[in-house]
């Protein structure tokens, strides 16, 4: 066989705590991100990701004693990103035990920061977000109000734009042009996510994932929106991803790592026994 | 009373992981250390790293008296040796990562780049893999066939057959361990493989070679 494809949970904390909780029953304390990645870890899954999204300084400093806390009982690649400016930020990460730090809006103002980064510990240690939103007419053009894929329909009119501040402002930047510019400097993956589908259940963008996995050399992880394992397949199949990350099928406990990774294997995709 | 572990500390990787898998493995006595002296007094030496060949083998050299100590505990007194990911690439003669870079030369070979044909085969190669162990005298006993976490775009290529204990594929075969005598290395990371890696460094802590 070949790389397997990874089944990435991601976890949001706020404050050192988990937003959306994981309903594992035998957890002591669901809102606790240590007890929750030590469930995944059991569980199988291939990689976890932390997203921190705490709006105080106080909030940030406690995502350190997480990721500490995490390394120390979590035998599995651990990637966090939210707020992530500078390679300082990225060191201090790393140092903790983080294995990947992910860069979001700070790469889009300068792309820069993910070259000091990777220059400094290495490119496989750089996830660079790539988050979307699909427009009209070209960049700066209205919304597309639909989500979800359907690759068919106006062929070779598919734009996305980068959004920040969780896909309520654009920004002007073509999202695949942008996505090319991260790869060149020097980031070791792509998290590609689509804020029309975030949260909708919809299913990924497969047409945004795929314009952008077949643009770049290195690997793609695909998300937002995902509602059922068949979106987890068709991340890769049609979307051409390496890695699917999913938050909430996995947290409300509606499909297991396994079932996952049985689905994929399924479809004839390689993934983990 | 069975002695420390030295865990090599020269400013590259994640050695906090590698600390607390070792302890999860059962050693009990883990030193995190940049000393040589903690190096020659080690029941067994690790050398961990990430990132890129030439960062790590020069921080590796920065330290005063580190590789002879290695060599001399190693190669002379042949305590176990473990060297993860970059710490199992810097034991070969050379590495072509930005530019031509001379290695610890224990084991004769090259690192290079991984080189694919297919796009759809991506670099990094970043994620859960096979270890398919080859018949090895030294290997068999530590090497079991099993799915690890890879991540590296590049990769060991030796000068001899016989010194790799185990292929993994990603558009072609790569080395995933390679071992002689006393030295194991690994191209996969044990401290992110959960269990597998796991029940490695078990048996690499009990290994008597």
């Amino acid at each position: 066989m070949t790389v397997r494809v990874r089944v990435i949970p991601c976890l949001d904390v706020r404050d050192g705590r988990v937003v959306k909780g994981v309903n594992f029953v035998d957890l002591i304390d669901a809102g606790d991100p240590v007890e929750q990645a030590r469930a995944y870890d059991l569980a199988g899954a291939d990689e976890l990701c932390f997203l921190d999204i705490s709006a105080s300084h106080e909030g940030r400093g406690t995502l350190i004693d997480v990721v500490r806390r995490t390394a120390e009982v979590c035998f599995m690649p651990l990637t966090v990103g939210g707020g992530v400016r500078s390679a300082a930020d990225a060191r201090a990460l790393l140092l903790a035990g983080a294995d990947k730090v992910a860069v979001n809006s700070a790469a889009v103002s300068r792309p820069e920061v993910v070259a000091e980064i990777a220059e400094r510990f290495g490119s496989q240690c750089v996830v660079a977000s790539v988050d979307a939103r699909r427009v009209s007419g070209g960049i700066g053009g209205q919304l597309v109000d639909k989500a979800g894929d359907n690759p068919d329909q106006n062929p070779g009119e598919s734009r996305w734009e980068i959004f920040t501040h969780g896909g309520r402002q654009a920004t002007g930047i073509d999202a695949v042009e942008h996505a090319l510019r991260l790869a060149e400097m020097g980031a070791g993956e792509l998290l590609v996510t689509s804020m029309d589908g975030d949260g909708t259940k919809q299913g990924y963008d497969l047409e945004l994932t795929r314009t952008i996995a077949d643009a770049v050399g290195i690997p793609v992880i695909a998300s937002g929106g995902v509602g059922n394992l068949g979106h987890l397949v068709a991340g890769v199949t049609e979307g051409h991803a390496s890695a699917v990350l999913a938050a909430s099928i996995f947290h409300f406990g509606q499909h297991t790592i396994a079932e996952a990774h049985e689905a994929l294997r399924l479809a004839g995709l390689p993934a983990r026994s | 009373m069975p002695g420390h572990v030295a865990l090599i500390d020269y400013g590259a990787g994640n050695l906090q992981s590698v600390a607390n898998a070792l302890k999860a493995a059962g050693s009990h006595a883990v030193k995190v250390t940049s000393d040589p002296k903690v190096v020659l007094a080690a029941e067994r030496v690790v050398l961990p790293g990430v990132g890129a060949f030439a960062s790590c083998a020069k921080a590796l050299r920065a330290i005063p008296d580190m590789v002879a100590a290695m060599e001399r505990r190693v190669l002379d007194q042949g305590a176990p040796f473990l060297g993860i990911c970059v710490g199992m690439q810097l034991m070969a003669t050379r590495g072509v990562e930005h530019g031509v870079h001379k290695g610890l030369d224990w084991i004769g070979g090259e690192v290079l780049p991984i080189e694919v044909t297919d796009p759809k085969i991506k670099v990094p190669h970043m994620g859960w893999n096979d270890v398919a162990p080859m018949k090895h005298p030294d290997g068999a006993e530590l090497i079991e066939r099993g799915e690890a976490y890879f991540l590296h775009s590049y990769h060991f290529a030796t000068d001899e057959g016989r010194d790799i204990a185990a292929i993994t594929d990603h558009g072609g075969a790569i080395t995933a361990a390679v071992a002689r005598d006393n030295i194991l290395g690994v191209q996969f990371h044990p401290e992110k493989s959960q269990r597998y890696g796991i029940e490695l460094l078990e048996r690499w802590l009990e290994w008597k070679p």
